[in-house]
């Protein structure tokens, strides 16, 4: 082989391993931005640059006319958990098919049910066991419920943010 | 367990151009062969970069469609290590077939399968649209189980020994391990079992000092496990399945109660077990010494469990150094076995550290992925199957590169999407797919079902909420 031939194959070669981390790095960089969105709970609203970047943040805005946006469990097994409220209803209980699956011996399968009408959200209880108190009041029929009123089911206490 | 809700997006866009980029780094790892060998580009390299190039565009339309919003970047990386896998075992065949001429080529066989493994992985994301449809099979998969490791102990027309392994059967065209497979059903009866039966097996129980014991009928299914991987090792004389069953339901129970107890139990239930195997059996033995003592000539030249094998990788491994001796510039084919077990090692010589190095991550990667959708998912099935999943590939990494490193005995366990073996690429596909329909079920945005006797709507409530959805899904 000649020299110039022998070249190529050495910066061919040294190019693949260059390529292998393209390839990984590229990859991790997609992870960090995936990690990142997370952090949008936190921090409120987006500043006009972050919309910039991620337009999706403006397209997240909750349905018109609900004031509460988010659901945020604050006691029980499962507190921290925070879930976007969407315009659909949300089933609460420890069906598999709930929207937030309760590991609590208190609740009952199907146990209670949030959904939006007008302007508000109501939370109805679906026959349940135990109970489901709203403010400390066991419910008997469909409520609406106010933004950082606690909703307790079980050991679990969920409340809704604005 | 807990739950990390990541905002709803859909990021197939990323995942098509990481595809690409994982295909130029496949295609081009079979480019740089034939260079290193002075092989034309032949059938070969156009089959390849075909098979591998179409069938994983097909996944990630199938994806677009089935699976919006899982995870965007599993199947990139099994796309390139499947692909580095095709190219390296290419590479030995022009070695094998220089030295001898009527050696037949292992890899065109290798891509017929990695298509077979993608189509399977396909259809399996077409048939199931949701992971816990699974968990009604939670029994049937114990039995299926049970019936996948007991075919190769079946008389010969059916059941193969090789090399002292009985872990293959005969099918029409080749050979197939049943294990591969068994190994997912397993998992998902695990997942099954222990999502219905947690709470059971955390509440019951006496608690002695800071260890709270399990109840002794809690321990059937332990037990059950145990005999499953001792019976392997007994009756299979296949020490890596062995290792890889017993560790997969060890992860699971402790993922499902975190409980220590449970695993010092497993550990001395398994420790009994490698000791009773240690004394009743050479072939352990045999592992064990030619692990310990690899440069003694005497066990060296020995045969069989002899640490030949293991010694000429890691001459490879040194031989390749840092920066490796280039694709087909090494002599990765002194090494027996090069291209299923010792792939690593063959790889190794030829890529170096670096090249090593950036597969291990690959492989991270592709279980940090895997793990990361168990966290995300709702439902404790999903959770438990995505993390037994994930796991038997980081075992499996881990016992096949600890072993060609001499940090632990070898093993003939695969590595994941490199070895020869279309029985371990199609068990790894289907695990890849049930990882990113875990995953999808993990990032989708929150819809809950529309419920009957919706009390503020009227009856005609179902379209009027699947319309609503996909106003929004339209938005995005």
């Amino acid at each position: 082989m000649t020299d110039a031939g022998e070249l190529t194959v050495t910066l061919l070669r040294f190019g693949f391993l260059l390529l292998l981390w393209v390839l990984v790095l590229s990859t991790v960089g997609a992870l960090r931005r995936d990690l990142v969105v997370g952090r949008r709970n936190k921090v409120g609203t987006p500043t006009a640059r972050e919309i910039r970047r991620n337009p999706d943040l403006v397209e997240q805005a909750p349905p018109a006319r609900t004031t509460a946006r988010q659901l945020v469990v604050t006691e029980g097994p499962l507190t921290g958990t925070v879930l976007e409220l969407a315009a659909s209803p949300i089933l609460l209980g420890r069906a598999q098919e709930s929207s937030i699956v309760l590991e609590d011996d208190y609740a009952s399968g199907r146990h209670a049910r949030l959904f939006p009408q007008g302007s508000r959200w109501f939370v109805e209880d679906l026959g349940s066991t135990n109970g489901t108190y709203l403010a400390g009041q066991q419910l008997t029929r469909a409520l609406p419920v106010e933004p950082g009123v606690p909703i307790r089911i079980g050991k679990t206490v969920i409340e809704l943010r604005p | 367990m807990s739950d990390v809700l990541t905002a709803p997006r859909s990021r197939r866009n990323i995942e098509l151009v990481l595809l690409l980029l994982a295909l130029v780094v496949a295609i081009g790892a079979n480019f740089l062969a034939n260079l290193g060998r002075n092989e034309p580009l032949g059938d070969y390299f156009w089959s390849q970069a075909l098979t591998l190039g179409l069938m994983s565009l097909f996944l990630h339309i199938v994806l677009r469609f089935r699976a919006k919003y899982a995870d965007p970047v599993i199947l990139p990386i099994v796309t390139a290590l499947n692909g580095i896998g095709l190219a390296m075992i290419h590479r030995l065949d022009l070695s094998a077939v220089s030295v001898n001429p009527d050696f037949t080529p292992v890899a065109p066989q290798q891509v017929m399968w990695t298509a077979v493994a993608i189509g399977a992985a396909a259809i399996l994301l077409l048939v199931f649209r949701d992971h816990r449809i699974l968990r009604r099979f939670t029994y049937t998969s114990l039995i299926v189980s049970a019936v996948l490791l007991l075919l190769p102990l079946m008389p010969p027309p059916l059941g193969l020994e090789i090399n002292g392994a009985r872990i293959w059967i005969s099918v029409g065209f080749g050979t197939f391990q049943p294990g591969e497979i068994a190994k997912i059903t397993l998992a998902i009866f695990f997942a099954g079992y222990l999502s219905t039966n947690r709470d059971l097996i955390l509440l019951a129980g006496k608690k002695i000092g800071p260890l709270q014991l399990p109840r002794f009928r809690d321990l059937a299914p332990m037990a059950a496990a145990w005999v499953v991987s001792i019976g392997v090792l007994i009756f299979q004389r296949d020490l890596g399945s062995s290792i890889l069953f017993f560790g997969l339901f060890m992860v699971m129970i402790y993922v499902a109660t975190s409980r220590v107890s449970w695993v010092l139990i497993g550990l001395a239930m398994i420790a009994g077990g490698v000791f009773v195997a240690l004394e009743l059996f050479s072939h352990v033995a045999l592992r064990f010494d030619s692990w310990i003592n690899a440069f003694d000539p005497d066990v060296y030249n020995r045969s069989p469990g002899g640490s030949g094998q293991v010694v000429q990788g890691l001459f490879g491994l040194a031989d390749g150094g840092l920066l490796g001796t280039g694709l087909g510039g090494g002599r990765p084919d002194l090494v027996t076995y090069a291209n299923s077990d010792m792939i690593i090692a063959a790889l190794g010589e030829e890529l170096g550290l670096i090249g090593v190095v950036a597969i291990v991550m690959l492989y991270v990667i592709l279980v940090s992925r895997g793990i990361r959708a168990a966290l995300g998912t709702k439902d404790g099935f999903g959770k438990l199957l995505a993390c037994g999943l994930s796991f038997t590939i980081a075992l499996q990494c881990f016992v096949v590169i600890g072993g060609i490193t001499r940090l632990i005995p070898l093993t003939g366990l695969t590595t994941p999407f490199m070895s020869a073996g279309g029985s371990s690429l199609l068990a790894n596909w289907l695990i890849v797919a049930l990882l990113l329909l875990i995953s999808e079920t993990a990032r989708r945005p929150v819809t809950s079902t529309p419920m009957k006797n919706s009390f503020p709507e009227p009856v005609g409530v179902t379209g009027k909420i699947s319309r609503t959805r996909e106003a929004r899904e339209g938005n995005r």
